[in-house]
């Protein structure tokens, strides 16, 4: 390969002989590969001491750069809270490493492209295989089988099969701890913290809330004033996760639909229903007050606050459970019950029964 | 491996020993080579040819951004504790100040403020996790659009199909991990698609989950697929899919020189080892760029995770984008009749969330559909050679047509992904654009598909008149009588080559089985194939280019007439 | 601070430091109020003086009558303006959404069409129809008193799921959105907790005590002013212009190289 730059592609050994293999078959024959044409610096070699000297400044250039991440280390320093030096130093250590990699891979590139040979080379496709090492491999593999004898004892076979089909299933069994929960199963999505006289509170403040304290148009996020008492972080979560509530205030004449049996759900225009979607159970928090919608910034379910929160838009496929709401005799917010139905998306096992009677108010 | 059975003479055993290099490097490298065979690698790989295009790059981009990610990945797990076990944040952040929080959410804050060169990492691993699933997603796109898929590399496109997954498992599961309220709530979102799915999904919810949502788990378990699974899965894959591509060799463009039989391209040493190697450089320079200059992912805005805040624009990483939109597409009703079916059982009832299961069924569709392609069109066209020049996607209208019509539904449930934000920063109503965007779920592909396929054939009619013709030179003439022409000059024949060379064939009718009989399925694939190819524009065929010479010499001041006959669906 | 932290541990220094806290608290706290006394006093006289509400009704029946009626009563067109109060009035004017340029699904920020008089004139006559929130006490717009990590909280919880965690704003059902809150003067978003407007929730002093929108507004203020430490905030909208950003920016950084690199050398 000593003769690059000459411009000869006989040179280059890239040259195939006009329509190889496919004669005729085309308006034309494959020509072949054109022929070469040396780059400038090919042929002047003026040209290519500054192609020379354009790859050295990159490689200076990321050497700058690596010295621009040191100084963003640590000429800035620490930056204690301070998110304006923080911006600084995050650029100053992005730009540094940008240059110390763009230089050496920009610098690189250029070398190859205008100092190191430029002819195309042609290679031959080698077939996958040849047809008489295909039939050496076969023989092999009917030699390893017939002198493993599995095809003449067909009782070693079916067992071993069998026995191997068996012995990942300990494995897969031993997941079953992954869920280690005292309630494990379905039973405990029927239950929330909320159940008769638990107060309603603010979250997170936790403090509870009198019915005066909600102004029509108000929405208010609360929680059972029980969730306190859950020690476990994660459990409290998982609790939170099922009893978060929205409370709003409305005009009581703006309430259109109440079916039996809610009649004294609400107290004075006050409702409260399920904040967790029953799409797939995002928190349902926009509430829009004169619309009463509210809406789910996931999938944008829209429910309708004053129809008993029945889906007016969006792909939610069933309306956001309500809690049964009054007041106790100092004003402050109760719930009447837990939720009359799971909160929260559809499971397989929800049914739309109630076998244990929880839910008969 | 006939080479095994080779014998060799004592001779050529002691050879090995007899070599003595010259220098001080060469000693070492025979050192290494008596020891590990490196001739056998050097001669095989040394000169490798491998054909050079820029959209050959972008496999190249993926495979430099999993190596960018391993690094910068490796560099965050020495801070960061996926731990969901609760602390009260003491960082430098002051509008986090005395938060309780989990340890993951904490360390990742202590990450980004108090680590020096933390944040710059987080946010060069998180960009270059966008960037990984982007380029694996455009490079699959360029293998399909040219047909590199076909034999011998289905195997290889499967393999491709799997990265992908399994970068998109890998980007969600690293979403999840900082434990706050936009990553929780994401969380959140695949508890309750999981819990749709029928008779199992509320135990791998719960399985998941060690419990119900969101319990104390979930996160390190997360972090086990993230550091560790995922990436080892995706490392082996990366392996077989490499070690595939230098068994086939690579494709090529076709053009004067490329046949089926070779590759033209650089030689790995020096060129092209220097341009690839440069390349990565390059690839860490942008993302080092982008990730000093652009904010990403700034997770102390969101808290930590609470089951009961949630925040407007809550979106996923743009490749989880398309699920996102396909579930916010999706009617919850049909008028009055909810979608939400519960099955009578004398149990008490089961329930099924039909509003989160059928947008499952387009997303599954898409990437099964994936997986199988390769089979589906060569079974179609009755395929069965190998090819290793690629197909310019004009010359495979039905294809590109097709391919275009899934990439448009893909990005009508990608835009519905942010249809709330197109919403505000358009001044639509959310509304209308999820109506519209129901209606252009199913008429887009319809018309991607119609326009697709006519742009490939009236481009295909100009490489035709181009060949025959040659080029417009931009020069006019004016003729004696005062007429005026545009002068045009011939291609010479390299660039006609690519214009002439490319295959066409007509459809094969229904073929009778062993038995003599033309089953169903058969004719079911015969108009399949129709469909696939009776819309052809023949390439120029010899005849045809001797009579334009021919012509050209009689008459070569002539406008050319518009196209000659050959092209069965033309209708003039 | 090695010595400060190990003070920290010892048994009196909770009682120090609580000493120490309620004697500046108490000290800021008198010295605060005699001049937000002052000024409140002042700001009530100016609403109440019958001059200005008579200036008021003036620019009322010129300017607003059209829609919100001659005795501010409502029309189709607009709304009754009776015990809307002066803080409404004060945010729906200073921040240019009245008066509206056009009927829509909600009023559109613009540039404010009366000065910070006629505003004041036209809240104290509005504010004299019928009783309402009246314009928040200095002492309440003063960010410097206000808990940011506690805002941040109450934010996330009461705000972000309309107006974004960033506060960019976000969009609501059938055209109707939350605006981006950068850049809104502390006065504005405290009228906009206590007087709902448009289709937001009231947030009443019962819900959040002023202090808890003191703590908000903090907050804002906190977040407004640190900056964006990561770089450009590409408009604060999270995952969706992140992901557009790489596809098009990004991108074509990339492709540029490519392109370059795959080229022959002239």
């Amino acid at each position: 390969m000593g003769e690059h730059g000459n411009g000869d592609p006989k040179d280059s050994g890239a040259v195939i002989k006009a329509g190889e293999g496919e004669s005729g078959k085309y308006a034309i024959d494959n020509p072949g590969l054109p022929p070469h044409r040396p780059r400038l610096a090919d042929e002047s070699e003026k040209v290519a001491k500054g192609a020379e000297r354009v790859v050295s400044v990159l490689f200076l250039l990321s050497i700058i750069g690596t010295v621009v991440f040191f100084v963003g280390y640590f000429a800035i320093g620490q930056t204690e809270g301070d998110l304006q030096l923080l911006r600084v130093q995050n650029t100053l250590l992005g730009v540094g490493v940008a240059f110390a990699m763009l230089g050496i891979g920009l610098g690189v590139v250029h070398w190859a492209k205008t100092l190191m040979p430029d002819h195309e080379m042609v290679e031959d496709r080698k077939p996958l295989r040849k047809e008489t090492e295909r039939e050496e491999a076969e023989t092999i593999i009917n030699d390893v089988l017939d002198e493993s004898q599995i095809k003449r004892r067909p009782l070693l076979r079916n067992t071993m099969i069998g026995a191997a089909l068996l012995a990942p299933l300990p494995f897969i069994v031993t997941l079953r701890d992954l869920d280690r929960s005292e309630d494990f199963g379905v039973e405990r999505m029927r239950h929330s913290m909320w159940d008769e006289g638990v107060h309603l509170v603010r979250d997170p403040s936790g403090t509870r809330i009198r019915a005066s304290d909600l102004t029509v148009g108000t929405a208010m996020h609360v929680i059972p004033e029980n969730l306190r008492t859950i020690s476990s972080h994660g459990e409290r979560l998982s609790e939170k996760a099922k009893a978060v509530t929205l409370v709003m205030r409305m005009n009581p004449e703006d309430i259109e639909t109440v079916s039996e049996g809610r009649e004294n759900w609400s107290h004075d225009g006050i409702i409260a229903c399920s904040k967790v979607c029953t799409h797939v159970g995002c928190p349902v928090a926009l509430y829009e007050r004169h619309t009463h919608h509210l809406l789910c910034p996931c999938h944008q379910s829209t429910f309708d606050a004053a129809n008993e929160f029945k889906v007016v838009f969006g792909p939610a496929g069933r309306p956001l459970p309500q809690l049964p709401i009054t007041v106790d005799e100092e004003g402050y917010l109760i719930a009447r019950s837990d939720f009359t139905e799971p909160v929260g998306p559809t499971y397989w096992e929800r049914g739309n029964t109630d076998p244990e009677g929880d839910y008969a108010s | 491996m006939s080479a095994t059975k080779e014998k060799y003479t004592e001779e050529q055993y002691l050879e090995v020993d007899q070599y003595q290099p010259k220098t001080g490097g060469g000693r070492i490298a025979n050192y290494v080579d008596t020891r590990v065979g490196g001739t056998s690698i050097v001669r095989e790989f040394g000169r490798k040819v491998f054909p050079d295009h820029w959209t050959f790059m972008f496999g190249e981009v993926a495979l430099y951004s999993f190596v960018i990610l391993i690094l910068s990945g490796t560099f965050l797990t020495f801070w960061f504790d996926p731990s969901m076990a609760t602390t009260r944040y003491s960082g430098s952040y002051a509008p986090l100040q005395g938060l309780e929080m989990s340890t993951a959410y904490a360390t990742a804050l202590e990450l980004s403020f108090d680590v020096r060169g933390g944040l710059f990492m987080r946010q060069l691993h998180h960009w270059a996790a966008l960037l990984f699933v982007a380029a694996m997603s455009i490079h699959m796109l360029r293998v399909f659009f040219t047909g590199a898929f076909r034999k011998p590399r289905e195997l290889n496109w499967v393999v491709g199909a799997s990265l992908l997954i399994l970068g998109l498992g890998a980007g969600f599961t690293g979403y999840s991990l900082p434990d706050e309220v936009l990553s929780g709530n994401g969380l959140r979102i695949i508890d309750g698609m999981l819990k749709a799915l029928p008779v199992v999904g509320t135990y791998i919810s719960f399985f998941l989950f060690g419990g119900e949502f969101p319990g104390s788990e979930v996160i390190p378990r997360l972090y086990v697929m993230h550091i560790m699974v995922l990436p080892a899965m995706i490392l082996l894959l990366i392996a077989i899919h490499l070690f595939l591509v230098v068994t086939h060799k690579h494709t090529q463009y076709p053009g004067p020189g490329r046949t089926e039989r070779n590759v033209v391209g650089y030689p790995v040493g020096p060129v092209y080892a220097a341009k690839a190697g440069g390349f990565f450089f390059i690839v860490f320079g942008i993302l080092a760029l982008i990730s000093g200059t652009f904010q990403i992912n700034a997770l102390w805005n969101y808290g930590p995770y609470d089951p009961s805040p949630v925040q407007a624009g809550a979106q996923p990483d743009w490749y989880i984008g398309p699920f996102e939109g396909v579930l916010r597409l999706m009617p919850g009703y049909l008028g009055d009749f909810s979608l939400e079916w519960v099955i009578p059982t004398p149990w008490g009832g089961n329930s099924l969330a039909m509003p989160v299961l059928i947008p499952m069924i387009p997303v599954a569709l898409i990437f099964l559909g994936m997986f199988v392609w390769p089979w589906i069109e060569s079974w179609i066209t009755k395929d069965t050679k190998e090819r290793h020049l690629l197909d310019r996607p004009r010359n495979a209208p039905t294809r590109t047509a097709f391919g275009v019509a899934i990439v448009t539904n893909y990005m009508i449930m990608w835009g519905m992904g942010s249809n709330d934000l197109i919403a505000t920063h358009f001044q639509l109503s959310l509304n209308d654009i999820t109506y519209w965007s129901r209606v252009l779920f199913f008429l887009g592909p319809v018309i991607a598909y119609i326009l697709t396929k006519r742009i490939c054939l009236s481009l295909q009619r100009k490489d035709r008149e181009t060949a025959l013709h040659g080029d417009e030179a931009g020069v006019i003439q004016v003729s004696a009588d005062g007429g005026f022409s545009e002068k045009h000059r011939r291609l010479d024949d390299y660039e006609l080559w690519t214009l002439v060379s490319y295959d066409s064939p007509e459809p094969t009718p229904a073929q009778p089985n062993a038995k003599g009989k033309i089953t169903l399925l058969e004719k079911f694939r015969a108009r399949l194939n129709r469909a696939f190819y009776e819309d052809r524009v023949a390439p120029v065929s010899r005849e045809e280019y001797l009579e334009a010479l021919e012509h050209d010499h009689h008459e070569p001041e002539e406008l050319p007439a518009s196209g000659v006959g050959a092209i069965e669906s033309r209708d003039h | 601070m090695k010595a400060l932290s190990q003070k920290r541990r010892h048994p009196f220094a909770g009682v120090a430091l609580l000493l120490l806290g309620l004697l500046i608290t108490g000290g800021l706290y008198s010295a605060a109020t005699t001049i937000n006394e002052a000024q409140a006093s002042e700001n009530a006289d100016a609403y109440s003086d019958p001059d200005n509400i008579e200036e008021g009704e003036r620019l009322f029946v010129a300017n607003c009558a059209t829609c919100h009626g001659i005795n501010a009563e409502g029309t189709d067109a607009g709304p009754s303006l009776i015990g809307v109060g002066a803080a409404s009035v004060d945010f729906q004017v200073g921040t240019g959404r009245m008066p509206m340029q056009m009927q829509g699904p909600q009023a559109q920020q613009k540039p404010a069409q009366f000065n910070d008089e006629q505003t004041m004139q036209l809240a104290a006559y509005v504010a004299s129809l019928g009783a309402g929130p009246a314009v928040p006490d200095d002492e309440y717009l003063d960010v410097d008193q206000g808990d940011p990590a506690r805002g941040g909280e109450l934010f996330r919880i009461n705000c972000a799921m309309c107006h974004n965690a960033a506060a960019a704003g976000g969009a609501l059902t059938e055209g109707k959105y939350a605006p981006s809150l950068h850049g809104v003067e502390p006065r504005h978003v405290y009228a906009a907790m206590t007087t709902g407007p448009q289709n937001m929730p009231v947030f009443s002093d019962a819900n959040l005590v002023p202090e808890d929108k003191r703590d908000i507004i903090a907050f804002l203020q906190t977040y407004e002013s640190q900056g964006t430490p990561g770089g450009f905030s590409l408009g604060f909208l999270g995952p969706v212009s992140e992901g557009l950003f790489i596809w098009t920016g990004g991108l074509a950084l990339l492709i540029a190289s490519m392109v370059w690199l795959t080229s022959r050398s002239s």
